[in-house]
């Protein structure tokens, strides 16, 4: 496989919120390309560590370098502004705007962002349901509004928060579909999951995390061989 | 050293203003100064200790000083009744604000006991019996229950401090209880102290009603010694000042506002003369330095630093 | 003509009145609300902004011989980057806070202002005049419409209706809703948040000396003109809920008329009857008229 180039290299990232410390020195290296997902329990980091990369958290320190920049010590406004987007676990959707504006409220970030006809054509229900109130959206069609906006912002690396949490099947595998089709057009994605299932089908890396670090890393490759360790951590 | 002991701090504080004419302080800078700090405690009672904030309480210093004024000059009853009835008016003032206020949380009963003592004051304004503008003048010194003239300023000088320490004590006993203690609760996590069944609707409106009575017993006691009770004694002024002696003094502590009311008091007192509406910016500037910088108050600051020298360092980890 | 024995020129002479007095509430309390919605801070110098509003006018033509028309042009954008200042230099600190300490900030910061211009101004009031163009009254027939007060309420509508278009129609106006729920979100969407935080205060201090100009050809122009005046606001803005621009409005606007009446019905009652309304609502509906916070 040819030399890819590093998109996200993660060096002793330690995070807190308040006096919590949570990460305590993750190291990792997302490449160009790749869809990553992190697993690990609840409690373990992950979605620490994806808030982390965006600047969320209330005090971080090591490296977080995106395409090359150094971003620790950027607000979480220029950190977006570097290309990334970030799909909360909470899905965010804001009750004071229609689905639309939710749709419409990121910035362009970059030039190849999908347009709003791509959006609807992979995400129908939106188109439907335009003109509601964002929260008065089911669960599945927030899941699917929350990955919509961040798409049409042009960001090429997508970190993605449960995006399969309490939705049906039909739609989990319609998020499946999209998440193979962006790693077609190049996106780097990393994903955090507690459904095993959905993530391992698309996964290029793997990594695991307990207790703020990084336990586990390897390609999908040698999932099959990993699998009792994979059990091991995740109690799977 | 450990913290001292509040028997300790209290027994220092009584003999301090026992022996203060003796040394030179003049009784009634001294008696208004009592008069504020215990207003200042009384309202402690409630942001310190309850967890709300009210920007009203002037309203009840100034109904206490009207009604304990009237009754004593218009009326003509002496002393302790009169300051039992400017108690007891500003209590009831309290139950009827508390029990509107309490409906909101955090800033929006700010903002209603503000309103409402903005009411309070037009209504005193307007009154035919409040002297209006002028303000009710000549309320007599009296004789306390029928035998002690306190037209002598020192021996009114011990009937305040004896009021003074009294109310402090109070305070002390209220906060120390296991109302107190429940008080406590609801400041910190209301909904749970809800969830274990306690109405904390009641437990508020109880402490809000205490305080103003409180308060009330200072704005009678100012009334006494002062001989008269004026408008601003109502005014929005005057319970951001208020605010600002605990905020200084630091909120949550009982000497705290005792030590905020004598730096606010003293100050106004040394600069009244001199710099005339500037009195107003230094007060405002005081108020953003404490909140920006100072948030802890002088006997808080005071406090952790005490702590600080207990606690042995420990290894970073 | 009359009603009650009151001629009706009185009655529509201080329902106009009111409607003025409304007119500045609902101004007054919209910029309350939309600074409250976004920087979770009861901003208490609202009212000495205002204040500073009118001086800035009446100096402008003391001072430099600017009118009227310049001055409601100027003066907002004057006391708007103050207002950015205070916000950067200050306000931005107690975000972390709880947010009592943000209503005790602004309170010093209005004791500040209205003890600076009372030192240098005295307490009494300074005309100011109204402009050339709107002196003078218009006979409608069944009343005689003093043409500066009709002015000040159309303005203070036009005001009004222009900030809920930008607010609610507007692509800066979703961004400051949606991050009045969820600043960080909207942060991690690329939006310079922080700024919006800056200039939103600015805005909303510029709507209040917007106010101020409006204000000082009816009223004097004095130190104190603000400090009674928030006092109120914070009883409309109790009545009302911060929830609804729509109802910051409507309920500024509804006391004012009120008020009037009161004017002419009950003189004495008029400086207190909202507050007594005020009384009403908490017994009967505690989260207020459009309330949506508990």
């Amino acid at each position: 496989m040819a030399e890819s180039s590093i998109c996200i290299k993660i060096a002793n990232l330690q995070a807190w919120y308040g006096e919590s410390h949570v990460l305590h020195g993750v190291n990792l290296e997302v490449r160009q390309g790749e869809v990553m997902t992190l697993l690990g329990r609840n409690g373990s980091g992950r979605t620490t560590t994806l808030r982390a990369i965006m600047g969320l958290v209330d005090r971080r320190s090591g490296s977080v370098q995106i395409h090359g920049r150094e971003s620790i010590g950027l607000a979480p406004h220029k950190i977006a502004w570097l290309g990334v987007g970030y799909c909360p676990e909470e899905r965010g959707i804001f009750s004071s705007l229609s689905c639309e504006e939710n749709l419409m409220l990121p910035p362009t970030l970059g030039p190849d962002g999908m347009s709003v006809a791509e959006i609807y054509e992979l995400f129908p229900n939106l188109k439907e349901r335009a003109t509601s109130q964002g929260t008065r959206l089911s669960g599945g069609e927030q899941q699917m509004l929350a990955i919509a906006r961040i798409l049409r912002t042009g960001a090429k690396t997508l970190l993605l928060d449960e995006i399969s949490e309490g939705l049906a099947p039909v739609i989990v595998q319609t998020l499946g579909r999209a998440i193979r089709m962006l790693r077609q057009r190049g996106y780097t994605i990393v994903l955090v999951e507690q459904n095993f299932r959905f993530a391992a089908p698309l996964a290029d890396r793997f990594c695991v995390m307990e207790h703020g670090r990084i336990v586990q890393n390897f390609e999908a490759a040698q999932l099959q061989e990993r699998m009792p360790v994979l059990h091991e951590f995740l109690g799977v | 050293m450990r913290n001292p002991s509040p028997y300790l701090v209290f027994s220092i504080l009584a003999l301090g203003l026992l022996i203060a004419p003796a040394i030179g302080l003049y009784p009634i800078m001294m008696m208004k100064l009592m008069c504020f700090a215990l207003f200042a405690c009384a309202f402690n009672l409630l942001i310190g200790f309850t967890g709300l904030l009210s920007f009203g309480h002037a309203m009840f210093l100034g109904t206490a000083g009207y009604a304990a004024g009237h009754a004593m000059k218009v009326w003509g009853f002496e002393p302790a009744t009169g300051l039992l009835l400017g108690t007891s008016a500003s209590a009831l003032l309290g139950l009827i604000v508390g029990s509107l206020a309490i409906r909101r949380q955090g800033i929006y009963f700010a903002m209603i006991t503000l309103a409402l003592s903005q009411m309070v004051f037009f209504v005193l304004l307007q009154a035919p019996f409040t002297g209006g503008e002028d303000g009710l003048q000549g309320i007599p010194r009296g004789i306390l229950l029928g035998f002690i003239d306190l037209s002598d300023d020192l021996v009114l000088y011990f009937f305040v401090v004896a009021i003074f320490l009294a109310g402090y004590g109070a305070i002390y006993r209220i906060v120390n209880s296991p109302y107190g203690q429940i008080l406590k609760a609801i400041r910190e996590n209301e909904p749970r102290a809800i969830s274990l069944g306690y109405d904390a609707n009641r437990y508020k409106l109880l402490a809000f009603v205490l305080s103003a009575a409180l308060s009330g017993l200072a704005g009678s006691m100012k009334a006494l010694v002062l001989g008269f009770a004026t408008l601003s004694d109502a005014y929005w002024h005057t319970s951001g000042e208020v605010v600002l002696m605990t905020l200084l003094g630091g909120m949550g502590t009982l000497l705290g506002p005792v030590v905020g009311a004598a730096t606010i008091i003293s100050i106004q007192n040394g600069l009244s003369d001199k710099v005339g509406s500037w009195v107003t910016v230094i007060m405002g500037v005081t108020f953003v330095a404490c909140v920006i910088l100072f948030r802890k108050g002088i006997v808080g600051e005071v406090a952790d630093w005490l702590r600080r020298k207990n606690v042995p360092a420990r290894a970073s980890h | 003509m009359g009603v009650f024995d009151i001629p009706l020129q009185a009655w529509l002479g201080q329902i106009l009145l009111g409607l003025v007095n409304g007119s500045f509430y609902a101004v007054l309390s919209l910029g309350l609300a939309v600074i409250f919605g976004l920087l979770n801070i009861v901003n208490f110098t609202h009212g000495a902004m205002y204040m500073f509003g009118a001086f800035c006018a009446w100096l402008a033509l003391d001072w430099f011989g600017i009118g009227y028309w310049p001055s409601l042009l100027i003066t907002p954008v004057v006391v708007g980057l103050f207002g950015m200042l205070i916000e950067r230099t200050l306000l931005k600190r107690l975000y972390a806070l709880d947010h009592l300490y943000g209503l005790l900030l602004t309170f010093g910061l209005a004791l500040i202002v209205e003890g600076v211009f009372r030192e240098y101004f005295g307490v009494s009031g300074h005309p100011y005049a109204a402009p050339e163009a709107l002196t003078g009254a218009t006979n409608l027939g069944f009343m005689i419409l003093p043409n500066y007060r009709a002015w000040v309420v159309l303005a203070s509508l036009s005001l009004c209706l222009l900030t809920w278009l930008l607010i609610e129609r507007t692509r800066v106006g979703a961004y400051l809703r949606a991050g009045t729920e969820n600043a960080k979100l909207v942060q991690a969407f690329g939006v310079n948040v922080p700024l919006m935080i800056t200039v939103t205060y600015g805005a909303g201090v510029a709507l209040a000396a917007l106010a101020g100009v409006l204000a000082a050809p009816i009223t004097q122009v004095s130190p104190l003109m603000g400090s009674n005046l928030i006092i109120v606001v914070f009883a409309v803005v109790v009545i009302g809920g911060m929830g609804s621009i729509i109802g910051s409005i409507i309920t500024g606007l509804g006391l004012g008329f009120i008020e009037g009446l009161t004017k002419v019905v009950y003189p004495e009652a008029s400086s207190t009857v909202i507050f007594v309304i005020m009384a009403l609502v908490l017994m009967v509906r505690p989260a207020g008229l459009f309330g949506k916070e508990a």
